[in-house]
């Protein structure tokens, strides 16, 4: 019963996934294709927590603090891009 | 049914919860007509389903295991942290960068307010004779459409 469950959240989750990736692949603007790819992430972190129970694991749960950190960064990194058009600036001010 | 099978039981409800969660926001960041919506559908119940799912897989480890995960807890708050600010920097850029709004958008405040300040700016930077680079502008257009 509880194992039938545990797949079936995963099942879910792998079915979301499917669905964000559809919109980074039509996704009109490049906006629309980073919050996919965010919310990826956020579904990534939540799929490897069902993971680690269903594999009855303490292991993966630093994957999962890791996973939320890459997410956010890569946000944050392409938001950036978009607004200004570098990543790290290089502003000599002599 | 004793009580340990029925926490298992209730830890797998909470993680069944959030998947069906973090469904609903995909079907929202599938229909929904443009940017600003869609990353209203994404951050706000990916959240809930991040929080559902971790509470329940805390619950199983505690029950199961008698493992108190900190980490499971350092990731929630992590989440809840990172992802209205991911969202808002993300909408914001989107703004800038002039990413066409939805055809049934009914008024956009902030227009005005930029278009005065702009004006504001260009008045101030003629006034004082200073040459207006338009270069700088250039990087934002290459993503507009």
């Amino acid at each position: 019963m509880v194992q039938g469950m545990l797949v079936t959240a995963l099942t879910i989750y792998g079915i979301a996934i499917c669905i964000s990736v559809f919109r980074i692949i039509i996704g009109p603007s490049l906006p629309d294709r980073i919050v996919a790819l965010d919310m990826i992430g956020v579904m990534l972190v939540s799929s490897m927590a069902i993971v680690s129970v269903i594999l009855t694991t303490t292991a993966f749960l630093e994957v999962i603090l890791i996973l939320a950190v890459l997410a956010f960064i890569s946000t944050i990194a392409f938001s950036k891009y978009i607004e200004r058009g570098t990543i790290i600036e290089y502003r000599r001010d002599d | 049914m004793n009580i340990d099978a029925t926490i298992e039981f209730i830890a797998a409800l909470f993680m069944l919860v959030g998947s069906i969660m973090a469904l609903i926001s995909a079907i929202g960041i599938i229909r929904l007509p443009d940017v600003f919506t869609r990353s209203h559908a994404g951050t706000k119940s990916s959240t809930l389903a991040v929080l559902l799912t971790l509470v329940g897989a805390f619950i199983y480890f505690a029950t199961n295991q008698g493992f108190y995960s900190v980490r499971l807890l350092l990731g929630i708050a992590f989440v809840f942290l990172t992802a209205p600010v991911a969202g808002h920097v993300i909408t914001r850029a989107a703004y800038r960068a002039n990413v066409k709004m939805a055809d049934t958008t009914v008024e956009d405040e902030l227009k005005e307010v930029m278009d005065k300040v702009q004006e504001e700016a260009k008045k101030e930077r003629s006034e004082s004779g200073e040459v207006i680079i338009e270069d700088e502008k250039k990087p934002n257009k290459e993503h507009s459409d």
